[in-house]
This record gives C-alpha cells, structure tokens and sequence, in this order.
C-alpha cells in the first residue's frame, strides 16, 4: 500500500493487507494524532487497507502561538 | 466499529469519550459539544455580533463554520501574518471559505497596515521568536478590530490541546498571573478591550480535524514554518503520550482545573493597572502598549543597524 504523511509531504511503500492501528503504530506515531483517510473516508483503527490501497495519515496538532 | 449513538458503522474513535462516531452522529455531537461550551459559560447571547479570528487552520475554520451553522452572527479576521508561502496559503484558504459560505471576512494584511511591519521583518530586527513577535501582533489587531467593528466578543479557535499545553506551561513555571487567567471566557478588563472567548476549548486538535475534514473544509494542513521547536508543541507531544495511555486525561487537566484549580488562583492580583498607550491608545501597563513598543523597538533597531553600516 501506499502512504502519503501530511503535512511532511513523505511518500512510503508499506506491503501487505494491515489493520489502521497496526500501520500507526509501526510508524511510530501516537494514536489520535493523525486522521487516517482513504480516498473521502475517515478509517478507524479496526478497519484493514488492503495493499492495492493508498492511505493519507494525516497530523491533526498544530501549534507555534498563544 | 459502531457509532455510539446510531450503531451505523463508526468514522471516528474518540477514546478520550470512550466513544465512536458515523458522520451524522459526530457533526451533531462535536456542534452540541461546542454549543454547550458557549451558552454553559456564558460567552455570548443569540443577539451579539461575533467577530471570529480565522487563521485558515482547521479550528478557527471549524469554530466559524459551527457558529454559522447555529445562527450566530459572524464576521471572520484575517491577519495577513507575512510569512511567505505559508501566510499566502492561509488566506486563499480563509478567503475561499468565506466567498463559498457568503460570509463576511475583514482582511487585514501586517506589511500593508499603517506600521508595514510584518512578522518576520519584526522577528529579524528585534532577533527575537517569531512566535513572540507574532502573538503580541495578533493581540493587538485583535483588539483594534473588535473595538472598531463595535463587536462586543472575539472569539478564537483554541482547541482542548492547546489549553492543555498552556496549562502544563503555566503550572511547570507557576504562572500565577496566568493561571488566574486562563478560562474560556476573558471578560473585558479595559473598556478599550472586548469579551474574549474559545468555544472549542472542550473539543480536542483531533474533533476539529475530524469535523473540518467531514465537512469539506479546506484548511491549510502546513504547519506555520516558524512553529518547529515551539514549547507549545513539546507539552503537546507529552500530553499525547499521556493521553495514549491514560485516555481523557487531557480533557479531564483542563476541566478539573477550571472547576477546582483556577478559583484558587482568581483573587491574584493584576501585576499593574491598564492606562492608555500614548502612542495608540491602546490599554497598556506604562507609556506604551507591548506592540507599541515592539514596533519601537524595531525602529531603534533599525536605525542602529544603519549607522553601524
């Protein structure tokens, strides 16, 4: 499957039909940081990406000014 | 996964809420969630005009897209910050969402204003943050705007995760001026200065994202360029990894604080009583306002730099 990191901009390959959770998790990321979104859907953590897919994990913190 | 409310199948896991969501079922909670955060704390009444800070973010964009969707009466404030790429994005963003709603939006660009003083030009001179320079310039326009515009509010996209993190900063320094200031309603402390509100301090940095991105809202998904290595962000990192394995423990930091922390911090006193800046007419603590003197300063140094060459 293909995954597109937002706002980095990275593309990685990852092979194999996985499950939401276990991809965020194998890239290191903190679960609920990232929307995982596949074409106009939103993916829970339960859900699996097939590897034909192509996914967008894309970050939800911002910050810089109070 | 099913949707707590319908059991259709869910779209978002709010662990925090030991609940999941359809699309339907979220809009309406994440509304409900903020409505309830404006009318429980007072922040203003059905018949006020609100003026909306707008940054082309997926908060401030939200916060403006629920007021309107709930019949409040709105105007957006675009600050046109000057941080190139970044700053331009943002406002085809804002912009692009206020002509498809048919919203009134005031855009207000830093380099074309009377002082020309943009963020970073500010930041190069006084070698000081960005983000110093910045939220002084916001503060400011701000409340130039509200006052002029006769708005009695200004609210802001403040989210729960960036309370959290102020919390965290104010506690880890004890800030008591601070502390006894941090609530989701300001009220006026100036007659010169407006209500100031954050209706989405209930709703965390990943409900906004969820809302804006079910709702089609374009938001500028780049992080401000000058943000990498802000504190901010570190308190944020943490509080992630706290709420990953303790989930609702930043919700419960602000809320708690706010019933049980922050009455114990609201009799401290002012560090110093407002006049009116001689330069601006501005609330200010001495002679001149913190923007008044940040844009002295620039002159200052400019002018060094000048003769030194």
């Amino acid at each position: 499957m293909q995954v597109r990191l937002e706002p980095q901009g990275k593309q990685l390959t990852i092979s194999g039909r996985r499950r939401v959770g276990a991809i965020v998790q194998s890239l290191g990321i903190i679960a609920g940081t990232v929307m995982v979104i596949r074409g106009d859907e939103l993916l829970t953590d339960d859900e699996f990406v097939d590897d034909t897919d192509s996914i967008e994990l894309r970050a939800v913190i911002s910050g810089g000014v109070w | 996964m099913k949707c707590k409310r319908c059991t259709d199948k869910a779209i978002v896991q709010l662990r925090s809420h030991n609940a999941a969501f359809c699309k339907p079922c979220f809009v309406f909670f994440f509304q409900r969630t903020v409505e309830r955060a404006i009318t429980r704390e007072h922040m203003f009444a059905r018949d006020e005009r609100v003026l909306v800070a707008v940054s082309g973010g997926k908060d401030s964009l939200a916060l403006w897209d629920v007021l309107v969707d709930l019949g409040y009466e709105t105007e957006g404030l675009y600050l046109g910050l000057g941080i190139g790429a970044y700053s331009n994005a943002s406002e085809r963003k804002t912009r692009a969402f206020a002509e498809k709603r048919g919203l009134r939006l005031q855009v207000v660009p830093l380099d074309g204003s009377e002082d020309g003083l943009a963020i970073p030009a500010v930041a190069a001179a006084t070698r000081r943050a960005p983000c110093s320079a910045c939220g002084t310039f916001k503060r400011h326009y701000f409340d130039r705007a509200a006052l002029d515009g006769g708005f009695p509010v200004l609210a802001t996209g403040h989210n729960l995760d960036d309370e959290a993190a102020r919390l965290m900063g104010n506690v880890l320094h004890w800030q008591v001026p601070y502390l006894a200031k941090q609530l989701p309603v300001l009220f006026p402390t100036h007659p010169r200065f407006v209500r100031k509100v954050r209706p989405l301090f209930r709703t965390s940095e990943l409900e906004s994202a969820t809302y804006s991105f079910l709702r089609g809202i374009d938001y500028v998904v780049e992080e401000c360029p000058n943000s990498h290595g802000a504190t901010q962000l570190v308190y944020k990192d943490i509080l992630n990894r706290l709420e990953h394995s303790m989930p609702g423990s930043k919700l419960a930091f602000v809320t708690d604080f706010l019933s049980r922390g922050q009455p114990l911090f609201a009799g401290a006193p002012e560090a110093v009583d407002l006049g009116a800046c001689e330069r601006c007419g501005m609330p200010a603590a001495g002679e001149l306002c913190g923007y008044c003197r940040l844009v002295a300063e620039v002159g200052r140094r400019r002018a060094q730099a000048v003769a030194h060459s």
